[in-house]
């Protein structure tokens, strides 16, 4: 059933904005309220359209009113997030993780009106080492629990989520494990590493990544509140990349750091404003992480249209990142070498 | 232009086609104009100028990041072009492997090897999977289940995962054999590779059966591999347990020529290796829920693990010499 009045949270940042955008082009959507601490830039402001913007603070319990009074009966829980809104946003972000979710969860959980509610979570709460399967599903847990950072806010939001489905049966609860985003328009952690011109990894390792276009991640969170999809998915798109095969298809150069001085280039790219890595994704770094996405296509019903590759060739194309080395060069010489080989004989 | 690819270029099919001679693979490609060179110029290309074609087309498919790697990492242009080729004269040359019963292997569809370990380090399982893609008809790349160790090592466990190796545990395994590929697995792990030199061809322990659940899961037969000739490239006189747990290491051996020539050392004798391929054991007779049936999977565990060492004491009698065969 399609739901009446949704609230979206975090619509200031790429994945809310857009999707409040896309509800308040929904005509079957009465009304579609979207939350966040900051307004959403002025051009995703525009383009949410009809959608109500409510300054409002989910770490605090006026969320609850606005939740009640608006009788709201879709929750989408998209503000959880891994990109920290400036170099002292690491405190920050993990209240607006986990506080801000427990108060969400707690206002939701007083709403009689309420009927769904959607989270977006993420695969880092599989972890990430050399112990753990090559593959995750859905049922799978990690070997050892990630003890920081992004990855243990995302464990600790889906206990509370659970938590919420067992007192309130009556919601259907979709989460939503979603592998790295990657696409023209959205801006995080892993879109900026890729864009500088020679991108630090870790030596002796070669991550495996997936990647899901951002344009799926919307379509998915869409799906999961437009229809009842009760349950947890992974969601990511088809196929991996290997960290060093990504960067050499940005036409970027490597430049590999050994392990152990691998914190204090973070801390180096942190502070220079380039790339904000946590420990916890440097991990990633060094095993990457790939899910089973059986579930997302057989059971949700939806099967992304980019591929891991092809997502991460249209964010190449789309932000105009130019190799380093054109690959015009690489064949001029490929034929020159053909060429000198054939006056040779 | 010349067409210097041919049907080379556009397909990326790993396997490149049976050259009559065989020849030193890539590194040596300015080299063997000489030898040509007094010929007439034919108006075909030569063969090292197609292979210098192709060595470049290769350059700059990995300089683009223009190949495919699969969900473990398994890289197969890499392992084809790269990994591959310098493995051909210690085959060939060194342990001179001769497999019988390769038939014994699918042509198509997952299969699971099981193998016994040994020789200090696990050249045993290189020459295996050389074994499967070089002699099998389908030449098919063996999948090998690795343990953790390898995977927490820089480089090595980067390595490993691109040359079609994964974790030892079911869900990799299963995973691999439903989507229909050739795994092999050396249950014995450390204890079988590890092991003095005294014990040689006595099979350790397999594990907890893990292979066989796994096997019966995905109904696939299960082979047993016996290789002969690993036991006695590194004979392990000794073990220092100390520098052992110093680096994390589950064993530090002595041999003969090790630690004592240092790197030298590290050369592995060249004994004559034989690598049979048993008789397919079915696994798909036993319903649904055989795995959950400890003492089935006890009884299969035992039957490879007696199919191997019967095979080992067949292979040791027939062989005279651990050097000439």
């Amino acid at each position: 059933m399609a739901p009446k009045v949704v609230l979206v949270t975090g619509v200031s940042r790429f994945l809310g904005g857009n999707l409040a955008a896309r509800f308040a082009a929904n005509p079957d959507i009465e009304r579609v309220l979207g939350v966040d601490t900051e307004p959403p830039p002025r051009d995703l402001l525009r383009r949410m359209g009809r959608a109500e913007f409510v300054r409002a603070d989910i770490r605090n319990p006026l969320i609850a009113k606005v939740i009640a009074t608006a009788g709201v009966d879709t929750v989408v829980h998209a503000s959880v997030t891994a990109n920290p809104a400036g170099p002292t946003g690491r405190t920050v972000m993990k209240e607006m993780n986990v506080i801000g979710t427990m108060q969400l969860l707690a206002a939701c959980q007083k709403s009689p009106h309420l009927r769904k509610l959607v989270v977006k979570s993420t695969s880092a709460v599989y972890g990430s080492s050399a112990r753990d399967p090559a593959v995750f599903a859905e049922g799978m847990s990690p070997k050892e629990l990630p003890s920081s950072g992004y990855a243990k806010d995302a464990v600790e939001v889906e206990g509370y989520v659970r938590g919420f489905s067992r007192r309130r049966p009556d919601v259907d609860v979709t989460t939503l494990r979603f592998t790295n985003f990657i696409g023209p328009r959205i801006d995080t952690v892993l879109t900026r590493y890729f864009a500088l011109p020679v991108v630090p990894t870790v030596m002796g390792y070669d991550a495996r990544v997936q990647l899901l276009h951002s344009e799926d991640a919307l379509a998915i969170l869409e799906r999961a509140t437009m229809h009842d999809l009760p349950g947890v998915f992974n969601a990511g798109g088809e196929g991996v990349l290997l960290l060093s095969q990504a960067i050499r298809r940005a036409g970027r150069l490597t430049l590999p750091v050994p392990s152990g001085a691998v914190p204090s280039v973070g801390r180096f790219f942190r502070s220079a404003r380039l790339v904000d890595f946590s420990p916890d994704q440097m991990r990633f770094l060094n095993w990457g992480r790939v899910v089973d996405t059986t579930l997302l296509r057989s059971e949700f019903g939806f099967t992304p249209r980019w591929t891991t590759r092809q997502a991460f060739d249209d964010y190449v194309s789309g932000r105009g990142l130019r190799p380093l080395i054109a690959p015009e060069r690489v064949e001029a010489v490929e034929r020159g070498l053909l060429d000198a080989a054939a006056r040779l004989r | 232009m010349i067409p210097l690819h041919g049907a080379d270029r556009n397909g990326q099919s790993p396997t490149r086609p049976r050259r009559p001679r065989p020849v030193p693979q890539p590194p040596a490609q300015e080299d063997p104009p000489l030898a040509v060179a007094p010929e007439p110029a034919a108006p075909e290309p030569t063969e090292w100028e197609e292979r210098l074609g192709g060595l470049l087309d290769f350059v700059r498919r990995r300089m683009a990041g223009d190949y495919h790697v699969d969900e473990f990492g398994f890289d197969a242009d890499l392992t084809d072009n790269v990994l591959m080729p310098p493995l051909k004269p210690l085959y060939e040359k060194w342990f001179r492997v001769e497999t019988i019963g390769v038939h014994n292997i699918p042509t198509e569809g997952g299969a699971l090897l099981v193998a016994n370990h040994s020789g200090t380090l696990p050249l045993d399982a290189t020459m295996t999977a050389f074994a499967v893609r070089s002699e099998h008809p389908g030449k098919r790349h063996l999948r090998m289940l690795g343990a953790d160790l390898v995977f927490k090592t820089p480089v090595l466990g980067a390595l490993a995962r691109k040359s079609g190796q994964t974790l030892a545990c079911n869900p990799d395994a299963e995973r691999l054999l439903r989507s229909g590929e050739l795994v092999g697995v050396w249950p014995e792990g450390f204890k079988g590779i590890g092991k003095p030199f005294k014990d040689r061809y006595k099979l350790q322990r397999f594990g907890r059966g893990g292979f066989v659940s796994a096997a019966l899961n995905t109904g696939v037969p299960i082979i047993p591999v016996s290789i002969v000739g690993a036991e006695e490239i590194y004979p392990m006189i000794g073990d220092i347990k100390a520098l052992a747990r110093l680096f994390g290491f589950p064993y530090f051996p002595v041999t003969p020529l090790f630690p004592l020539l240092g790197p030298l050392g590290a050369i592995p004798l060249p004994s004559k290796w034989y690598i049979e391929f048993g008789e397919p054991i079915h696994t798909d007779g036993f319903g649904e829920h055989a795995a959950d049936d400890p003492m089935l999977v006890f009884n299969l565990t035992d039957q490879v693990r007696e199919t191997i060492q019967q095979t080992l004491y067949r292979l040791l009698t027939q062989r005279r010499n651990v050097f000439l065969g």
